[in-house]
């Protein structure tokens, strides 16, 4: 099975749905003749041509705002938002249109489209190239939110998401972009939107959370195996709508709970999981639910020293689960 | 007997004339929604009275068994034409569950209809254009020989939805008209207090298209324009934006005093150009319509709209658990 980095993964993804359904195509900022600023469309403007690597005007709302409407004739436009920060001009054809054709029309239009925008910090991007944007969407019955953490799940959830009849948001971490590898299966794969991934057994703490803090958390796990400290991860994979069940499921397995976002706390993805589990596992908390998550701040400043400060790492996953582990 | 224009431009007698009765159609039921609003039967009503000649004229233009519309609001004339029947809109104005553009989830007026490719749309103005300028695309990336029409009033075309979606149509060259139907007023806010430009069409330059503005009150030049419109869409040449200039009879909506912001005089005024009774007059001095076919043509027209008022009232409203419905595929 070939080694594929997270970007990779989601290119093949991309690749292999263009390849079996004619009426995908992608359309945004960049992503023809240079194949996107992060190189996620490389190549495929070569294969497949000017209109199924379609590069727009610099304009956000006509990209949701054009993909919608060649979505409601029959097309699959995969619409690229260059960065997530970038989203905000589009943010009323997503939410005005997308998430509530399907609604309004009583079944009788729907939008098969996927959005895909690159997120988060650490990679010197400031506070416009950095950001978290998903809690933004997440109270907007219609959309799904879908977040991978490895370069498998990017891969299959890219393709769900290609292939499902409803909007899709589809944020990809951009620091993982090349910062993680694994092995991913050339077969032709999906993963089930809506559901959440155990990615890791454990008996002390459970620690849910999604996108690139898997990754610090699964570390931060390897390392407090050796104190003795046994950590349960469950990976969100799709942040909306929340897959209840395996979050209760993960949080009674424990009864000790840390949630962790990129995002600042207030209003966060956590939040929603947090209210999920104190409806459901009262009885079943030996521990207060924890958060991890970003100062509340705007966004990530630039200076080094400001970034390290906002961002998460390993270490402060580490002391989180620590501290939760000795209450 | 008066100048016969409509022959020219390729039109029978009989299209003319059902023209004409798409007009009225639509006329009198905006105006039973009003009287059935003022009743306390329905809770809304916005209108598309005085536009009625300009989105008619288009309408035919158009192909109505292939071509895609995005209308706006006031659009009553132009779902008319493509297939929706008065039945249908009044069960949308009476919020009932049979209802085809939505069900009764929606206020009346946000029209929408699959199979007469009458695409949905929402309150917030102007996002209709970027998904006809989608619609525009597919046709050009499958190679196939349909337009899309979208429409829109003067006061949205300053939003950013429109100058975004007309430039992506005029850079890609897509096959899409454009018609802002201008009629003076966005709510309270009067044309020269909307647009620095002296034509809405004056935009179209910058987007590579051309603009041109017509007169809005007479059906037969609409339905030139788009015509026209139409045929360089189709032979590759790319979008148009045409502007109809017209004037808006009613007040924004039921929920609207006009008083607060325009003289009756004006009102009036605009009112003697209306096309309704200038349409009537061309067709009697052309000879297709003779006042005995007039009177045929209103009694037949007062039996739909009673039969379609009658209908919408007495149908059912949609289960109340209806409401948790159709959120995602199902």
């Amino acid at each position: 099975m070939p080694v594929q980095s997270y970007i990779q993964a989601i290119t093949a993804g991309l690749r292999e749905e263009m390849l079996r359904d004619e009426n995908v195509f992608v359309l945004g900022e960049d992503v023809g003749k240079k194949g996107g600023v992060f190189g996620a469309t490389k190549g495929l403007y070569d294969e497949f041509g000017e209109y199924r690597m379609l590069d727009t005007p610099l304009a956000e709302s006509a990209i949701a705002g054009v993909g919608i409407g060649a979505a409601m004739y029959g097309k699959r436009p995969v619409a690229e938002m260059q960065f997530a920060d970038f989203i905000m001009p589009a943010v009323n054809q997503i939410i005005s249109e997308a998430a509530k054709i399907r609604y309004r029309s009583n079944n009788d239009w729907n939008v098969p489209m996927t959005i895909r925008a690159p997120y988060g910090g650490g990679v010197h991007g400031a506070l416009y190239h950095s950001q978290s944007v998903e809690a933004v969407f997440a109270n907007q019955p219609g959309l799904k939110i879908v977040m991978p953490s490895t370069p498998y799940d990017a891969k299959g959830l890219l393709k769900a998401s290609i292939r499902d009849n409803d909007p899709v948001l589809f944020f990809e971490h951009k620091r993982a972009y090349r910062l993680l590898k694994a092995e991913v299966p050339e077969d032709d794969y999906v993963l089930p939107i809506g559901k959440a991934d155990t990615k890791r057994e454990g008996s002390d703490v459970t620690v849910i959370t999604y996108g690139l803090a898997v990754h610090f958390t699964l570390q931060a796990a390897e390392k407090l195996e050796e104190e003795g400290i046994s950590t349960h991860v469950l990976d969100l994979r799709t942040v909306y709508p929340l897959d209840q069940k395996a979050i209760i499921k993960a949080a009674q397995k424990t009864g000790k709970v840390l949630l962790i976002t990129e995002d600042n706390k207030e209003g966060s993805i956590i939040g929603e999981v947090s209210a999920i589990i104190a409806e459901n596992c009262l009885f079943d908390l030996d521990a207060p639910v924890q958060r991890l998550a970003g100062p509340e701040v705007p966004a990530m400043p630039f200076s080094p020293t400001l970034e390290k400060y906002f961002m998460l790492n390993p270490d402060k996953v580490e002391t989180a689960i620590r501290d939760l582990a000795e209450f | 007997m008066a100048n016969n224009r409509h022959e020219s431009l390729g039109l029978t007698d009989e299209q003319v004339l059902d023209m004409y009765k798409h007009m009225l159609l639509a006329r009198k039921l905006d105006e039973r929604m009003w009287l059935l609003n003022r009743a306390g039967k329905i809770p809304f009503v916005i209108s598309c009275q005085g536009q009625e000649a300009s989105q008619i004229g288009a309408s035919f233009a158009l192909d109505r068994t292939k071509d895609y519309t995005a209308p706006y609001y006031r659009d009553l004339g132009v779902v008319l034409a493509f297939g929706m029947t008065a039945k249908e809109l009044m069960l949308s104005a009476f919020a009932k569950a049979e209802d085809p553009n939505s069900g009764g989830r929606q206020m009346p007026s946000h029209f929408g209809q699959k199979k007469n490719r009458i695409l949905t749309q929402s309150s917030p103005v102007t996002t209709q254009v970027p998904h006809a300028v989608g619609i525009g695309l597919a046709a050009k990336m499958d190679k196939k020989d349909f337009v899309s029409f979208v429409t829109l009033g003067e006061g949205s075309s300053n939003q950013g939805d429109f100058h975004e979606g007309l430039n992506f149509a005029g850079v890609h060259k897509l096959p899409v008209i454009t018609m802002v139907e201008n009629n003076k007023y966005a709510i309270s806010v009067p044309l020269d207090k909307q647009i620095a430009s002296e034509h809405v069409s004056d935009r179209a330059s910058s987007y590579g298209m051309p603009g041109i503005t017509v007169d809005g009150n007479d059906p037969l030049a609409v339905y030139e324009a788009v015509k026209k419109a139409r045929e360089r869409a189709l032979d590759g040449e790319g979008p148009s934006l045409i502007e109809a200039v017209a004037y808006r009879f009613t007040a924004h909506s039921s929920d609207d005093d006009d008083r607060q912001y325009r003289e009756a005089a004006e009102v009036d005024e605009a009112k003697k150009n209306d096309a309704i009774l200038t349409f009537a007059a061309y067709l009697k001095e052309t000879g297709v319509m003779t006042d005995e076919a007039e009177n045929d043509l209103i009694a037949e027209i007062d039996a739909i709209i009673n039969e379609a008022t009658d209908y919408a009232e007495n149908a059912p409203y949609p289960e109340p658990e209806s409401a948790l419905g159709y959120v995602y595929e199902e």
